[in-house]
């Protein structure tokens, strides 16, 4: 079975979004603060209304009849096209805030460019999400700041955070044929062309925060949007399913 | 057994005003901890308003606010109990005024 290839760019943001947002979920309770918690859960609970559009719409499109419940919790791992950054393992709260800053600015460019898409649907939910993904970036920002140019203990944690997250950058602006094809229908972005304006934020945030920016990459980017993930992402999905899977149908 | 400081406790304590909409004045919300002024505004942005609540926020170190004792309680508030008069309902209301 082949997706249409507007349905399968849906997923992949969509995927993005929706599991980033269980890894957020994942604080709750564990965060150094109630305060924390809540924000964390805020950012969670924008990234999964983005997530419901996002499903939705490539359920539709497929036209095959399968829902958003069908799409987030009867997929296997090999058929999740999210990015390795966003399922890499909350590990301690500096691991965290990285990945944020990380994937929050590239998400940010992202729907910037994606509001002028000839998609209504695509170019509606970003004009929605826009907002609050500038509100996750900044949050991030002001933690890395904080951790940054903080104690020596937090500058270490916050450089090594950025170091492990660093080799899964390079593919967020992989691109391939099928986003291609979209770009030439005006229908969606160019990843590789986000990289500029990804690179003058991040730099500007690293030498505030007087981190220093990681070298080089040690994976070949592109795995996730072909179904191919890290290890961690199992058991994300393990969790994340199994309520609907043993009880299909269930509902709050 | 000793227990160490955690950072938690070292966070101070900040109160947040919200203004429901223009033209009202801020209200006392609650309050919250933060490290500094910009992130206990964020906070107050996540607890305090993420259900429409406001158009804008005030954070302010509870340290900052002077507060009136609990045992000052009675020379501060009991005289006023006792002076009627100093509200102005011993006036008798024309009937012509409108929209007292």
């Amino acid at each position: 079975m082949t997706m249409p290839a507007l349905a399968t760019y849906a997923l992949r943001l969509g995927d993005d979004a929706l599991v980033l947002s269980h890894r957020l979920g994942e604080w709750v309770t564990n965060a150094p603060q109630l305060e924390e918690d809540v924000a964390l859960a805020n950012i969670g609970l924008d990234l999964l209304g983005q997530a419901r559009t996002l499903l939705s719409y490539a359920g539709e499109v497929e036209a095959a009849g399968r829902s958003e419940d069908d799409l987030a919790y009867l997929r296997d791992e090999r058929e999740f096209l999210n990015v390795h950054l966003v399922e890499r393992p909350n590990e301690d709260f500096a691991v965290s805030m990285a990945r944020q800053l990380l994937f929050s600015t590239y998400q940010l460019a992202l729907y910037e460019r994606l509001q002028d898409s000839a998609d209504p649907t695509l170019a509606g939910m970003s004009a929605k999400a826009v907002k609050e993904v500038d509100y996750h970036r900044d949050h991030a920002t002001q933690w890395v700041l904080r951790l940054g140019d903080g104690t020596d203990e937090s500058h270490r944690r916050m450089q090594a955070g950025l170091e492990r997250l660093w080799p899964y950058v390079d593919e967020l602006f992989g691109t391939d044929d099928l986003e291609h094809s979209l770009v030439a229908d005006g229908i969606a972005v160019d990843s590789s062309a986000l990289r500029a304006r990804w690179d003058g934020y991040l730099d500007g945030v690293l030498a505030e925060a007087t981190l220093s920016r990681p070298e080089g990459t040690r994976t070949p980017p592109g795995g996730g949007r072909r179904g191919i993930h890290t290890e961690p992402m199992g058991f994300l999905l393990a969790e994340m399913q199994h309520l609907h899977r043993a009880h299909p149908g269930a509902t709050w | 057994m000793s227990h160490p400081t955690t950072p938690e406790r070292d966070w101070p304590l900040w109160e947040v005003f919200v203004r429901s909409r223009r033209g009202l004045n801020h209200q006392h919300v609650g309050s919250l901890h933060a490290p500094d002024a910009a992130m206990a505004l964020r906070n107050a942005r996540d607890v305090y308003t993420r259900r429409s609540e406001g158009v804008s926020l005030w954070v302010v170190p509870a340290a900052a606010i002077v507060a009136s004792s609990p045992d000052e309680k009675d020379s501060f508030f009991d005289p006023a109990a006792d002076k009627p008069y100093r509200h102005p309902t011993f006036y008798e209301i024309p009937a012509e005024v409108q929209h007292l």
